[in-house]
């Protein structure tokens, strides 16, 4: 059995110690940021239109991509250093403090869990629409996709990203088809942009409708945070996360603008609102049966991408938990065949398949919305703390990101406009899952924390941090 | 500093414990579910007049409608469902005291646990 690159990473299976694989490159860590988040095109990004209209829609998709630009950029830093499963929450528990990762762990399992959900039942609608049969539901295809996927994931990190690579790859491929099949060079033949969007409708709720758009705007991009999840299973982290988490905003930042500028330039703007699936709606309104059924495909591979990507993200999430006890240590097994956190990935599947069956589209995407946008908050104050504590030399950093401290506090502000742009439509949401997180906070604090042992869970050949 | 050992726990309460973050997960994401809490605020503001003009309509949107499977009647409560922005000052205001009052929390005690680990790691070298 391999022996594992630092003391705590590692399970003991009949007395040998066992590990996550180091098997990915950078083509994974792009698959699994752009898988997760690709989706987001197909549908969800849409639902900023029905808030604030089509150029709202456009507004947030570039302000939006400078927030997760921000996200990238500081994530690449704080990640190419502390390198480990769980992502934000070991950034967290070397940088703030034990409580602060727990949470951050949580915001994680719930932001792609219910992503999970969200792309599950958008996979069931789309087959179910495409089906056209009176009385079939999307339970079943709910279920089957939760399931298959989970048991995927239960088997292998490298098999479960190199399906998502080719999937996603594919989906990428297809909003570039239909982007150059509609001749977007030339308005009036299919594209009509400036008969949908004109100066009277534009805004049809003027700037507040444009703040109130950030809430779905989010979701363009929501998830490409989760490349830090791999750390521990990339060969060399220092180098691939930063490239892959780049090249993935880079490849997000132009799926965006293509998806914006064909829907918009294909239905009004109350239909793109409030369709859940805008790109293969746009596909039918070219009139050809080719892209029709290339962006039915391809809506169906991008869910699956997400959804796949979303359970290997909350499992190592979930199993970092149990690895320091911040959960029961049951958690923090190691597959001794297949080398993945198997139980947190079946411990996760119920969850998911409940919240699946009694949560509808945009509530679920709005539960995952909430929990990426407190852990935001927290990476932009995160980055701070860390550039404090160990100054630039002091320590070796991977990639050292550029302007600081400015994408910490544009991070930092756009997070609150989207707060207030929830407050706009989901505040009781907000308010009730902010209530969630203090009360475990103090359980945890409380309670939970007795069981956990102090010093081992500083693990990164760090000095002492600045003022402690 | 010496070093902390943490009791060990029995089998009993990690299943406790596990059945207390479950049951804290569902109340949080179902309850809004179950109280209606969930969901944007939109309401039709009904038209007598249902044309695709009256509807704001011009001809390439009614087209593209028409294209859909939509007539200005199966249209009308797509088009007229408009989100009310009103701001309401004291939910505004608890909603921003609850947000600061739990980063502020989470900062402070996280600080205080971390002093101790950060004691325990260094002081052993």
């Amino acid at each position: 059995m391999t022996v594992a690159l630092e003391n705590n990473i590692t399970t003991t299976i009949h007395g040998d110690r066992v590990s996550l694989l180091r098997v990915l490159g950078p083509a994974h860590v792009w698959a699994l940021g752009v898988g997760i988040v690709l989706v987001g095109e197909f549908t969800g990004w849409n639902f900023s239109a029905d808030k604030g209209g089509a150029l709202a829609a456009l507004i947030v998709c570039w302000v939006v991509g400078l927030l997760y630009t921000s996200v990238a950029m500081i994530d690449s830093e704080v990640t190419s250093t502390v390198a480990a499963a769980g992502g934000q929450y070991a950034q967290a528990k070397h940088i703030v403090g034990p409580l602060m990762a727990f949470n951050v762990a949580l915001f994680l399992v719930f932001a792609y869990t219910m992503l999970e959900v969200s792309d599950a039942i958008l996979l069931g609608d789309t087959i179910v629409a495409k089906a056209g049969v009176e009385g079939l539901t999307h339970n079943s295809f709910i279920a089957a996709t939760i399931v298959v996927l989970a048991w995927l994931n239960y088997r292998g990190v490298l098999m479960t990203l190199n399906v998502n690579f080719v999937i996603t790859a594919i989906a990428y491929v297809s909003i570039v088809v239909l982007f150059f099949s509609v001749s977007p060079w030339t308005q009036g033949a299919v594209l009509k942009l400036n008969e949908l969007v004109t100066p009277g409708n534009a805004l049809p709720y003027g700037w507040i409708g444009v703040i109130a758009a950030f809430q779905f705007g989010i979701w363009y991009y929501l998830g490409i945070e989760g490349t830090t999840q791999a750390a521990e299973e990339v060969r060399s982290p220092a180098r691939s996360l930063p490239y892959g988490t780049m090249a993935g905003m880079i490849t997000l930042l132009i799926a965006a603008a293509m998806t914006w500028y064909v829907c918009a330039s294909l239905m009004p703007w109350e239909y793109l609102g409030i369709t859940y699936y805008p790109l293969w709606d746009a596909g039918k309104l070219t009139g050809s049966p080719l892209l029709e059924n290339l962006l039915f495909i391809a809506t169906l591979l991008a869910a699956l991408a997400s959804a796949n990507g979303c359970i290997n993200d909350a499992a190592r999430a979930w199993f970092s938990l149990g690895r320091d006890r911040y959960l029961p240590s049951w958690f923090s097994a190691v597959h001794p065949k297949y080398r993945t956190p198997y139980r947190s990935i079946l411990f996760l599947l119920p969850i998911a398949l409940a919240f699946a069956f009694i949560a509808d589209l945009n509530q679920a995407i709005t539960f995952s919305i909430l929990s990426g946008v407190l852990q935001y908050t927290f990476m932009s104050i995160n980055i701070m703390m860390f550039r404090k504590k160990w100054p630039l030399g002091s320590i070796r950093r991977g990639y050292t990101h550029p302007f600081h401290p400015l994408p910490a506090i544009v991070l930092f502000c756009l997070c609150v406009v989207t707060f207030f742009a929830i407050f706009l439509g989901f505040g009781s949401q907000l308010i009730a899952m902010v209530a969630f997180y203090f009360l475990i906070s103090l359980w945890f604090h409380f309670y939970r924390y007795k069981f956990v042992r102090r010093g081992d869970q500083f693990t990164m050949p760090w000095p002492k941090p600045q003022g402690y | 500093m010496s070093r902390y050992t943490p009791p060990e726990q029995s089998k009993a309460g990690q299943v406790f414990d596990i059945a207390v973050v479950v049951v804290a997960i569902f109340v949080a994401l179902w309850l809004p579910l179950k109280l209606g809490l969930a969901g944007a605020a939109k309401s039709i503001d009904a038209l007598d007049a249902k044309t695709w003009e009256a509807l704001g309509q011009n001809p390439t949107m009614a087209s593209i409608w028409e294209k859909l499977g939509y007539t200005p009647e199966t249209a009308h409560d797509i088009i007229q469902n408009r989100f009310h922005y009103i701001i309401d000052w004291p939910t505004l205001i608890i909603m921003a005291a609850v947000l600061i009052g739990y980063f502020v929390f989470l900062f402070r005690a996280s600080d205080r646990e971390y002093r101790d680990v950060i004691n325990e790691k260094f002081d052993d070298k």
